[in-house]
């Protein structure tokens, strides 16, 4: 679906992204997992183009992306986007927030009301919340809101920052759960940044592992955890993994 | 884009403006024009009510703030007529010709387009003044009289020490020998010969206290002090379009003399009788002529000045909203052009309003027009610093979303934008129209109304009760439009924005 070629990006005097050159695999969960800092929420914008790489290409399905216009705003109609926190509109109701860009497209009200129906039986959101603004609305649900957000045009790929970030472990792990069975149904091509290993392994058919702007590794959590491709890679795994015994440094 | 924005709006303010302060002026009526101090108003009451006996249609713009703003609406031609001193004109207004005479100066006028009726008879000038009653004990008739007495106490307004042609000219010109000589206040002055504290002061040769105080007004026997004749003043084309009216108005010529104009001006200032009346009862007595004078009550005095203020307020703040929304959305866009942006509306915030309502005349003549340009100027910088900082406050999670959703700039601006910028871009335009409604008091000074006309005449007469009729009225009213605000503010900020995080669920 993707494909980038030498592509690097700085701001100011920072790099934040080395050249880099890289597939995404259509109808596949990539998950671009590193530290903060590493580069991975700047590889994400250039996919849709919220910032324009200083080299190289992006091809999104064999194409140049456009740099801005009518043809960038096609694009993005047909890539979902979803970051921490939800970036929810604070004036608009849920629903106003999941339906704004079909009202915008002039969709009927007969297939927004369909579509609605079946992003809230997807994402197991409840019905009553959706005449709810977000500052009335639990961090879980907000996140939903965004994914229904994110999916209400029916796009082919799903871009997602750090979409569990802000949560709570519980309402975390649910949403994993349901994270991982919406992709696993609708089978679109993924693109997800997180921190979180095991988050990473759980939804992930691939990770990119980065640091300071590069790929450091790329390919499973086994390939990662038995063949780690430098010290940092075994550094990065042992610092999530549970703490043996309860232990050493005095965790519950 | 912009710039078409800009013609659009200075073509409605003009034509707003232009409709507003034409109606109700025919084509041949006598417009007439009066400064901000009583005798000034008296005499052009006095010619309006003369004007209206031919049954011409006159109106008369009082009070209008100083001798530079009705110089100029004469020469524009926004006035026809106003009472002027042959002084004024030769010393200020036309003080760079050096003017020698009378003659010279109507030569000097005619050039303009302008005619100087014959003196009305009084000369309002700079003179000394003792209490009758001392001034008969001492025989002292005339300035020069005074050289006999050098041990007189004398007590002058502090202008009337520091002025090159006050005391120390006079002094000289005359020879006069006092030493006791103070400089004061010149209410305390007035006191001081009442009491016998003093025995000579300054005054005005019409000032309404020779009445009040009974005093005696020394003639100036070298002519020291400078001629101000009291005229008329009055554009060429009158005598054309409204020759009878003009005729009716010149019998004031030889009729108005110092004794019966300080009498005018007591019974105005210490008497309190409204100017109209008083011009009237003199019209009367003096010429023969029975002139309506409309009183209008309190309530409907209020209302007028209610609907003036209003119509200044109102226009100026939608034109300023109009600019100012849009001026701040580009200065959130292009942070280097909003500094520009934001620094030139603080500059015009800076200038004072007097400053720049004069400024204004040249431009915009006399009337609402120059009131509401002002204004309209003042409003820009709350309204477009507020749209800059409520668009800048919008989160960059919250832009993104918008912008990675596929929505058009445009549809941005509206849908997402502008809403949640809402609370801070109300908050300036209320900012705005409560310190218009301040400001458009001074709008009187320049002949627009409102609720600066009765502050304005209080002021001048020391009447406490009218500065309160303008004052509450407007202190009213911005309380008024602030709360107008806040209902507004319910109306058009989405509710969602109005949600503390303390009613969210958990």
């Amino acid at each position: 679906m993707y494909e980038l070629q030498d592509v690097s990006k700085c701001f100011g005097a920072i790099q934040a992204l080395h050249p880099l050159s890289l597939e995404l695999p259509t109808g596949r969960t990539t998950v671009l997992l590193g530290p903060s800092g590493c580069g991975k929420s700047t590889l994400l914008r250039l996919l849709n183009g919220l910032l324009p790489p200083d080299t190289g290409r992006v091809l999104f399905g064999g194409k140049l992306l456009p740099s801005g216009g009518e043809a960038l705003l096609s694009v993005r109609r047909r890539v979902g986007y979803a970051l921490q926190g939800g970036g929810l509109f604070p004036h608009l109701t849920g629903e106003e927030n999941v339906t704004l860009m079909a009202h915008h497209l002039r969709w009927s009200a007969a297939k927004v009301r369909e579509r609605l129906g079946a992003l809230v039986e997807l994402t197991r959101f409840p019905t009553d919340a959706l005449a709810r603004y977000p500052a009335q609305l639990s961090g879980g649900q907000r996140q939903r809101v965004a994914l229904m957000r994110a999916l209400m045009l029916d796009p082919d790929v799903l871009l997602l920052d750090e979409p569990l970030g802000a949560l709570d472990p519980l309402v975390r792990h649910e949403l994993q759960g349901d994270l991982h069975d919406i992709f696993v149904r609708l089978r679109k091509t993924v693109v997800l940044v997180t921190h979180d290993l095991a988050e990473a392994g759980f939804l992930g058919d691939n990770i990119l592992l980065m640091r300071d702007g590069r790929v450091v590794q790329q390919g499973r959590l086994e390939d990662l955890e038995t063949r780690p491709a430098d010290p940092f890679v075994s550094r990065f795994i042992q610092a999530q993994r549970p703490l043996p015994g309860g232990g050493a440094g005095g965790g519950a | 884009m912009r710039g078409a924005w800009g013609v659009l709006l200075v073509s409605l303010l003009v034509c707003a403006c232009g409709s507003a302060s034409t109606s109700g002026e025919g084509a041949h009526g006598v417009r007439v024009g009066s400064k901000k101090f009583t005798e000034s108003v008296i005499l052009g009451e006095a010619a309006t009510q003369l004007a209206r006996s031919t049954g011409a249609r006159a109106t008369h713009r009082r009070e209008l703030g100083g001798t530079a703003v009705l110089w100029e609406a004469l020469r524009r031609g926004e006035l026809d007529v106003y009472p002027e001193y042959t002084g004024t004109l030769r010393q200020e207004l036309l003080s760079g010709r050096h003017l020698p005479d009378d003659a010279a100066l109507r030569a000097a006028l005619a050039e303009a387009g302008l005619r100087m009726s014959r003196p009305l008879g009084f000369n309002n000038t700079y003179a000394l003044g003792m209490k009758e009653a001392e001034a008969q004990r001492l025989g002292i008739r005339r300035i020069s009289d005074l050289r006999a007495h050098p041990a007189l106490r004398i007590g002058f307004s502090n202008e009337f020490m520091d002025r090159a042609d006050g005391w120390p000219a006079l002094r000289d010109s005359y020879q006069l020998p006092q030493q006791d000589v103070r400089g004061l206040d010149h209410d305390l002055a007035y006191r001081g010969l009442e009491s016998g504290a003093l025995q000579l002061t300054d005054l005005y040769s019409t000032d309404a206290e020779i009445a009040a105080y009974g005093l005696r007004v020394l003639e100036d026997d070298l002519h020291h002090f400078p001629v101000y004749d009291a005229v008329l003043l009055y554009r060429q084309e009158l005598e054309a379009l409204a020759p009878e009216a003009l005729a009716a108005m010149l019998r004031l010529e030889g009729r108005v003399s110092e004794r019966d104009m300080v009498t005018l001006n007591a019974e105005a200032r210490l008497e309190r009788v409204p100017e109209a009346r008083v011009a009237a009862g003199f019209l009367a007595s003096a010429l023969g002529i029975t002139s309506e004078v409309r009183g209008d009550g309190l309530a409907s005095r209020v209302w007028t000045r209610t609907r003036e203020h209003l119509f200044l307020v109102g226009v100026s703040l939608l034109a300023a909203v109009v600019l100012a929304v849009p001026l701040g959305v580009v200065a959130a866009r292009r942070p280097r052009l909003g500094r520009g942006v934001l620094g030139l509306t603080g500059v015009i915030q800076t200038v004072p309003s007097l400053a720049l309502l004069v400024v204004m005349i040249p431009l915009l003549g006399i009337g609402s027009r120059p009131a509401i340009a002002a204004l309209f100027l003042y409003s820009l910088l709350p309204i477009v610093r507020n749209t800059a900082a409520g668009l800048a406050g919008i989160p960059l999670e919250v832009r993104e979303s918008a912008e990675a959703l596929g929505l058009p700039e445009r549809a941005r601006l509206w849908r997402i934008e502008l809403p949640m910028a809402a609370p801070s871009i109300l908050a300036g335009i209320q900012t705005a129209a409560v310190i218009n409604v301040g400001t458009a008091t001074l709008g009187a000074l320049v002949g627009a109304g409102g609720y600066g006309q009765p502050i304005l005449t209080g002021i001048r007469l020391d009447n406490a009760a009218l500065i309160l009729e303008g004052a509450i009225p407007a202190a009213a009213l911005a309380l008024l439009v602030s709360g107008l605000f806040d209902v507004v503010e319910r109306l058009v900020v989405p509710r969602g924005l109005r949600l503390g995080p303390a009613s969210r669920p958990r």
